[in-house]
């Protein structure tokens, strides 16, 4: 947003007011993040910044609660089953959601508006309705309180986005491609891993990385589902809010926003990626 | 008749293996508690000891009390208990009772009598048994402040002082929920503990339970979860917040936070055990009950957190915390200095009138 | 053989009676129509798999739920004699002894059932959801009932005061049928009144409607104040090369991967009276220390909190419609005059409607099931449809009422969706 040299004084001031607003609401949006990552050093088990915290006196800051999370088998099951749940539940949402979303682009496909409006109705309803639904539901089928019904639940809660990104993907999408492989002799399958999937990639991953980051930050529905056994990082903490506040969640919190940069990390070079795969092909 | 005998010995063997493999075939119970400090002091006085008495015992603790109800309902209606024993209130427990998805218990057959012989249901405290209700502690919500909140020379002392925001200014954290609240709005606008639930029952004193809450209404913040209330105090939020003893206890004495319990009005309530019927376990989990409720084993949970054991024979037998090495009995709920004016729950008042008063509790929040 | 030869001269052929044939020879109509069938049958091929999952594993559970809110099983399977005596009672008096006869055959007949199998708990707690303290009528009396002997209408009556009272029988007698509409009446506020009318409840007891309302205002609140701070950041994340876009889009989406539980922790840490921000206002002396603002346990600091947290789906679909608007459109209508103002708002503006109806409509929703932060950053105020939905079926029980309450909530976001598909098309909803 260089600022053109024929700019009054007036769209001077409106030009740098409006990058001052930006960056404020950017503020807003890092400031719980950045207040979190020096209270999981705090020595006292409260959520306030205390004295020696203030005056950045070494005694006030602590590695107690990264401690306290390393040595808690609790918190190191829910690690586990937060990441294989979220795994488990975005591999059946993607593979479920990529295959939708390819019939759903195709021209022939009968009753359109009515099966997109099922298939995103999970993003849809209230979780809280959803969460119900299934409790009772897998209550009776008996696969409450198991790794099954919870995976299964938060892959039903995770396709929409897979199928909204990928049929994104799908609408600039050249059909005639897939006909030319089919003339050339390629089985559907072959042209799907070849020409398809590496078009449809980043939509894919990016589905893929909603529906994981749906089930990984999901609370009401393993509230309602889960049992012990199948404990998540965001049911830990909430035992943790209602039992005792402890900065332990912070710690957690801190480790994991280090994993999403290096997820989001991961994203970018994606789509760096994709977007050279795209610029090879003939629009 | 050689081949019969035999067979008769071979299958007499044969059931003595399958029994000692039964008793030495690992078994988990699942426990439903209320995790958190309560859960750990239930690990260590019980579930730890059984379990080194026990070998092939594990013991998997579940903190899903709140909604305990939901779940032993769930599973009772899908035929599908996974649960062996459930740690809940009583009036939760009557109406799983009422709906028959809890066992009945027998308790003298089925409970350690006192040291000194006297039957479980003498030495349990009077009025704790319930129909499928075994009870393992009393627990008292109290009013706690912040001495720093006042003056040195005019701290609060009394219910009614909560209720007086002229002389005693400042925020106050009460629980969302009518239960306490207005049995205490009752008490501090002069009812006699004893006729509190008589009066509430009327249409007349539930406006005038109401109508003392209006008084503070504007000074209330409300919390939910049972760590708030303490959280409330330690970060200054308030100048008093309601609160359970036991976690009182915990943010007081073992975190340090500077606050004082005031025992004037504590409402007193039991909790316990029950036992979710068609359990997967039933006769480990009887065998459990027995040995986790007998004298000295309520006695030793008060090692670890301050809720007053629910056996007369217990009192006796409490002693030091176990990390603190400070003397328990006088953090009890029951201790008699405790004791002097305590409202006693009353989970049938409740029950039946529990849906209405939690509209109009609703409502009156909304207001 | 002459066909094929005709084909290898012409590349086209026809039948007798002049239709285009394929190569095969069947009529080219007819091969296009079957290949259509065939392309559409592979098309809903390849959904039907997660079609397939969702009806059973998403839409049956909650069809199932709200049938919940009409099915009405207890008081038919516990008192069949007594509602066929029931029949043709008129209301006014309590019922003649004849009625209690049956109610002591019924009561007698649950007694001989396992206990688990025994109806009248949860007929007692049934009832009590009409008529407080109808539990323990039914719980005491029950246990006494062997005991009883003729005039029974005196036994009963003795036993508990509400079995002398027309109020009960009424609720027996309204309520005997196995579907009832009783949910959705206090789902409303509503009541029978002792002539079968269906009245509001005191007003010191209705709270339903209120929290809906309350739910949709505030909800409207946050979805305005998340456009509110959108709607710039995106526009500006739209105007910058890709590189510098993608690096500060890590604020966005940093905040939306951070747990939900934790943000709202940090938020309390900052908004309470002895918070951060209060301290820092008192530092700087711009407020002394009993003029702290109260920015949490109200309804600032749900606003504050939820446009925190719901920030990122407002600006994920906005920014991807923006980086769609060719900038010429703009150049284009400044080089005609338009001044930039002028430019934004007849130009630039119009086209962004699709992501603002995306977002919002997404806001909206998704604010709906988010029922755990206001509870806890909202104090009283916090206290939502989706809380008490919650609170009916982990502890009251009341799973009908609970159903009720969640089947209005559902039809009410549903007719709203439906709207929004209407005016704006689900097409545009898009996720970066």
């Amino acid at each position: 947003m260089s600022m053109p040299a024929y700019y009054t004084a007036k769209d001077k001031i409106w030009h740098y007011a409006f990058r001052v607003i930006c960056y404020a609401i950017f503020f807003f949006l890092l400031a719980p993040i950045l207040i979190m990552i020096p209270l999981s050093f705090n020595a006292q088990p409260f959520f306030t910044f205390t004295r020696e915290m203030l005056t950045l006196n070494p005694e006030g800051y602590s590695l107690r609660w990264y401690r306290d999370f390393i040595g808690s088998e609790s918190w190191m099951r829910s690690i586990r089953n937060s990441f294989s749940i979220g795994i488990a539940a975005t591999i059946v949402s993607t593979t479920l959601g990529t295959l939708a979303a390819l019939g759903l682009s195709r021209s022939e496909m009968p009753a359109k508006g009515l099966i997109m409006g099922i298939l995103i109705s999970p993003m849809i309803v209230p979780l809280i309705i959803s969460a119900a639904g299934m409790f009772f539901f897998f209550s009776s089928i008996n696969i409450a309180q198991t790794y099954l019904g919870v995976v299964l639940a938060h892959a039903a809660l995770g396709t929409p986005f897979v199928v909204i990104t990928v049929t994104a993907t799908l609408v600039g999408f050249d059909q005639s491609l897939t006909r030319a492989a089919a003339n050339l002799g390629a089985s559907p399958a072959r042209s799907f891993f070849k020409i398809t999937m590496p078009l449809i990639l980043p939509g894919v991953v990016s589905g893929a990385l909603f529906a994981f980051i749906t089930s990984f930050d999901e609370i009401v529905v393993v509230l309602f589902v889960a049992g012990v056994e199948q404990r998540t990082i965001p049911r830990e903490m909430w035992s943790g809010i209602r039992e005792d506040i402890s900065p332990t969640i912070l710690a957690v919190a801190t480790i994991l926003v280090l994993i999403s940069i290096a997820l989001l990390t991961v994203v970018e070079l994606l789509r760096r990626r994709g977007e050279r795969l795209r610029g090879l092909t003939p629009q | 008749m050689s081949t019969k005998l035999k067979l008769i010995g071979l299958s007499s063997v044969a059931s003595v293996l399958a029994l000692s493999a039964a008793a030495q075939n690992p078994v988990s119970l699942t426990i439903v508690s209320w995790g958190g400090a309560y859960t750990a002091s239930q690990q260590r006085a019980y579930h730890a000891p059984f379990m080194e008495l026990n070998p092939h015992v594990t013991i998997a603790n579940d903190d899903g009390s709140a909604n305990a109800l939901a779940g032993l309902r769930a599973q009772a209606q899908a035929g599908n208990v996974t649960w062996d024993l459930v740690d809940m209130l009583p009036s939760d427990a009557q109406l799983a009772c009422d709906e028959g998805i809890i066992l009945q218990i027998d308790h003298d057959a089925m409970l350690a009598p006192a040291p000194d012989g006297t039957p479980a249901s003498e030495d349990f405290l009077p009025g704790s048994l319930g129909e499928c209700f075994i009870p393992q502690i009393v627990y008292s919500t109290v009013l706690t402040f912040r001495p720093g909140a006042f003056p040195a020379d005019a701290q609060p002392a009394s219910i009614a002082d909560l209720f007086d925001v002229e002389n005693f200014p400042g925020r106050r954290a009460l629980q969302d929920r009518p239960g306490t609240n207005l049995e205490w709005a009752l008490y501090a606008d002069g009812v006699d503990p004893d006729d509190i639930y008589e009066v509430l029952a009327t249409p007349e004193g539930v406006d005038r339970a109401f109508a003392k809450l209006d008084t503070i209404k504007d000074h209330i913040i409300f919390w939910t979860e049972g760590a708030q209330a303490p959280q409330l105090l330690a970060d200054g939020e308030v100048a008093f917040a309601t609160g359970y003893n036991g976690r009182m206890f915990d943010a007081i004495e073992v975190e340090g936070m500077d606050a004082e319990i005031i025992w004037d009005g504590q409402v007193v309530e039991w909790d316990g055990w029950v036992v979710p019927a068609d359990g997967p376990n039933v006769d480990l989990v009887m065998e459990y009950l027995y040995w986790a409720t007998d004298t000295q084993r309520l006695a030793d949970q008060a090692k670890f957190i301050s809720f007053g054991p629910a056996r007369a024979s217990s009192a006796g037998v409490v002693g030091q915390h176990a990390d603190l090495g400070i003397d328990m009995a006088p953090h009890m709920p029951t201790n008699p200095d405790n004791y002097f004016a305590p409202i006693v729950l009353d989970n049938d008042f409740w029950a039946d009138y529990g849906d209405e008063l939690r509209e109009r509790f609703a409502n009156w929040m909304l207001q | 053989m002459a066909m094929a030869d005709a084909t290898a001269q012409t590349g086209s052929a026809t039948d007798s009676r002049g239709r285009l044939l394929t190569s095969d020879g069947t009529p080219l109509r007819r091969a296009l129509e079957r290949a259509n069938r065939r392309r559409k049958l592979t098309a809903f091929a390849l959904v039907s798999p997660l079609l397939a999952f969702i009806l059973i594993f998403f839409a049956f559970p909650i069809l199932q739920m709200m049938w919940r809110s009409v099915d009405n099983p207890q008081i038919v399977n516990a008192l069949p004699r007594t509602l066929d005596e029931l029949r043709d009672w008129d209301g006014r008096a309590v019922p003649p002894e004849r009625v209690f006869v049956a109610l002591h055959a019924d009561i007698m007949d649950d007694l001989e059932r396992p206990r688990r199998e025994q109806r009248i708990g949860p007929l007692g707690v049934r009832l009590n959801y009409e008529l407080s303290a109808a539990r323990s009528a039914i719980s005491r009396t029950a246990r006494d009932v062997p005991n009883f002997e003729a005039p029974f209408r005196e036994a009963f009556t003795d036993a508990h005061r509400l079995w002398g009272q027309p109020e009960l029988w009424r609720v027996i007698q309204r309520e005997g049928r196995p579907l009832t509409l009783s949910y959705y009446i206090a789902a409303l506020d509503r009541e029978y009144d002792e002539f079968g009318n269906i009245v509001k409840r005191d007003e010191n007891r209705r709270i339903y409607v209120s929290l809906f309302g309350r739910t949709l205002a505030l909800r409207l609140v946050i979805t305005g104040m998340t456009f509110l701070l959108g709607f710039p950041i995106a526009y500006y994340l739209s105007s910058l090369p890709m590189r510098y876009a993608n690096l500060l889009m890590i604020a966005v989406l940093l905040p939306f991967w951070t747990s939900l539980l934790v943000r709202t922790s940090a938020w309390i840490v900052l908004l309470q009276q002895q918070g951060v921000i209060n301290n820092t206002l008192v530092g700087l002396g711009v407020i002394d220390d009993a003029g702290r603002f109260s920015l949490i346990y109200n309804q600032t600091g749900t606003i504050i909190a939820m446009t925190h947290i719901l920030l990122p789906f407002m600006v994920l679909p906005l920014y991807s419609v923006m980086r769609t608007i060719p900038p010429s459109y703009v150049r284009a209508a400044k080089s005609l005059g338009a001044t930039p103002w002028t430019a934004f708002r007849r130009v630039y503006f119009p086209q962004t409607l699709p992501g603002i109806g995306a977002g919002g409509v997404l806001v909206f929703i998704i604010s709906i099931g988010y029922y755990i932060t206001p509870a806890l950053v909202g104090g009283q105020s916090g206290r939502m449809i989706s809380n008490e939905i919650a609170r009916h079926i982990q502890q009251s029980l009341n799973w009908g009422l609970a159903a009720a309450l969640g089947s209005m909530l559902l039809v009410g976001v549903l007719v709203l969706y439906w709207l929004y598909n209407r005016l704006v098309g689900a097409d545009s909803l898009k996720l970066g």
